[in-house]
């Protein structure tokens, strides 16, 4: 075992009782992506010498390895949130060389905590997608089998976890962002509810969607980046002021009692057997822990993709109308006057898929197609949301899968957008209805590729979610497994 | 299955969107508009009146603070990023 292996808490046991330093640590992550991600691609950036010389203050005396479990521990962030003085790209041409001018919330937060940055993680262009393939600038591999996608759009941030290039790191979920690549990486990844964390300094995708949240090694450091993060902040008026539990102090409680609820809509053909099969036996195991199993029904859970894929370019399109080449990013060469200026700029920044987006967006938002499309989509939301309410009042949390497939090839999906958008069906309700959502691992299929159990709660009920996880994990050992790389 | 959107009204949403499509890029988008607007038909089979609609999945209410005057981003880093400035103001081609 090597520092690069280890999860957040112990690394910080190492820390503390100076076992290890900070800079020991940090060099062991860096010379670990200079070996391993020439292969992997999971960073856009690497701030090496800077993380040395925080990690250097760390050793000196000036950081105190107690304050914080997450003081001295090397943290990646995806590539769409603001660290102040470092470029923000979103993964897109648009934002090439953009310079963040101030922190997010979470990165200020997680700077108080004494976090050292390692680098910026690589993302689908402004997190729309679902493999990390619409990437401006390179696709990242899957760290199980590098011809293979490692889910998206924080496919960037779930690789470097799951092949130790960071101690843990920060991704974003609109509709599943952090949940599917985390269950194709073989991590933990959680969406908390919409409104636990501050968006302020998260480049905006759908802002009635977005989520910032953690990527760990496993469910304990889930809880640990959650805490540092989650919290009001005035900055971001759709945070929401309830008070932040102690998410580490809820993990050891037993899941005995519990009811666990099973919504039959999640178990339909097209899902892989292997797939299926690794879900069924996570519910035999959290039944053996005493959990008591109820079938449920999420009647709705079919016109999700629909809803979902009106709603967020919807948003998209209003939100990317600021890349206009005027205060920030790309602005094209050839133009004669200003509206030249803008679709030029906007056609030679934008990919093809954020291009896509904003079409549909701009179409159902358009006179005479409002109301057959969004207005329906946001009915159709309230049908969503209404579904889990109402399960919530039979089950404490529900059981499913994250993901229909496992990891598939790159390229596989990549010229079919519709079908890339059918297989976010598990993980888009969730998104719709704001509830909190977790990825733990809990198999492999026969071809070594992670499965993901997912687990959802009622809104602001993330330390349930989290001990659910956490019991389930210390009952199986898939989060131990490392994949097989070599630099 | 139906067209839903017109290669013309394509071009018509890209000019909406301040976008600049190419021959190949509006015929690819076309056909993939019509698929992805096809799909969206499904929810047709829901009969959602009388359902108020979600804009929010969490309860959002209006946040009130004082007027006062804080600090902010100044001139400098906020031109820093952009294309065209003069130090003052951000520069754009002729408008008038």
């Amino acid at each position: 075992m090597e520092i690069h292996s280890f999860p957040i808490h112990r690394i910080h046991d190492l820390l503390e009782s100076r076992q290890i330093s900070a800079v020991e640590t940090v060099t062991a992550f860096l010379e670990r992506i200079s070996a391993i991600d020439p292969g992997v691609h999971a960073y856009l950036a690497t701030f090496g010498e800077k993380a040395i010389e925080e990690a250097k203050l760390f050793d000196s005396g000036a950081g105190n390895f107690s304050a914080s479990p997450l003081a001295g521990t090397p943290i990646a962030i995806k590539d769409v949130i603001g660290i102040k003085g470092a470029l923000t790209t979103c993964g897109s041409r648009i934002l090439q060389g953009f310079v963040s001018p101030y922190d997010a919330t979470v990165t200020k937060k997680l700077r108080q905590a004494g976090a050292i940055f390692i680098g910026k993680t690589n993302l689908d262009e402004f997190a729309m997608g679902s493999s990390t393939e619409n990437s401006a600038f390179v696709k990242t591999r899957n760290p199980w089998d590098t011809e293979r996608v490692p889910g998206g759009s924080s496919g960037g941030s779930a690789a470097a976890v799951a092949a130790g290039l960071c101690a843990g790191a920060l991704g974003t979920d609109t509709g599943g962002s952090i949940r599917q690549p985390s269950s194709f990486c073989g991590v933990v990844g959680l969406k908390p509810t919409y409104g636990r964390v501050s968006r302020f300094g998260l480049v905006a995708f759908a802002s009635s969607l977005d989520q910032i949240g953690p990527i760990t090694r496993d469910v304990e450091d889930a809880a640990i980046l959650l805490q540092a993060v989650a919290g009001y902040d005035p900055a971001d008026s759709t945070s929401v002021d309830l008070p932040v539990p102690e998410y580490r102090a809820a993990l050891s409680q037993s899941i005995q009692g519990l009811r666990l609820g099973i919504p039959r809509e999640y178990f339909i053909e097209g899902t892989h057997p292997e797939v299926e099969a690794a879900v069924r036996n996570a519910i035999s195991t959290c039944r053996s822990l005493g959990a008591e199993i109820v079938d449920i029904s999420l009647p709705h859970t079919e016109y999700g993709i629909a809803a979902y894929y009106i709603i967020a370019p919807a948003e998209a399109s209003s939100n990317l109308a600021r890349y206009d080449g005027v205060k920030y990013g790309h602005r094209t060469q050839h133009s004669a006057d200003l509206m030249e200026m803008y679709r030029k700029s906007r056609s030679e920044g934008f990919g093809s898929e954020v291009k896509r987006r904003i079409m549909l967006g701009t179409y159902v938002l358009s006179a005479g197609y409002y109301d057959a499309y969004y207005k329906k989509a946001s009915q159709v939301r309230t049908l969503i949301r209404r579904d889990f309410l109402e399960a919530f009042q039979k089950c404490d949390a529900i059981l499913a899968p994250v993901s229909p497939i496992p990891a598939f090839k790159i390229g596989e999906k990549s010229d079919d957008p519709l079908q890339m958008y059918l297989s976010d069906v598990f993980t888009l309700p969730a998104s719709l209805a704001g509830i909190p959502g977790i990825s733990v691992p809990c198999g492999f299929t026969s071809d070594n590729l992670p499965i993901g159990l997912q687990i959802l709660g009622p809104h602001f009920r993330e330390e349930l979610v989290l001990r659910v996880a956490h019991q389930f994990e210390q009952a199986t050992s898939f989060h131990l497994r490392d994949p097989e790389l070599k630099g | 299955m139906d067209s839903k959107i017109t290669r013309d009204e394509v071009r018509h949403v890209a000019l909406l969107a301040r976008l600049e499509l190419s021959e190949v890029e509006e015929e690819l988008m076309t056909g993939q508009m019509n698929a992805i607007l096809g799909y969206m038909d499904k929810l047709n089979e829901l009969d959602t009146g009388g359902i108020e609609p979600t804009t929010h999945a969490v309860e959002l209410r209006n946040v009130f603070r004082p007027d006062s005057v804080e600090p902010s981003l100044d001139r400098k880093d906020s031109l820093a990023n952009a294309p065209g400035n003069d130090g003052v103001n951000f520069v754009v081609p002729r408008v008038l």
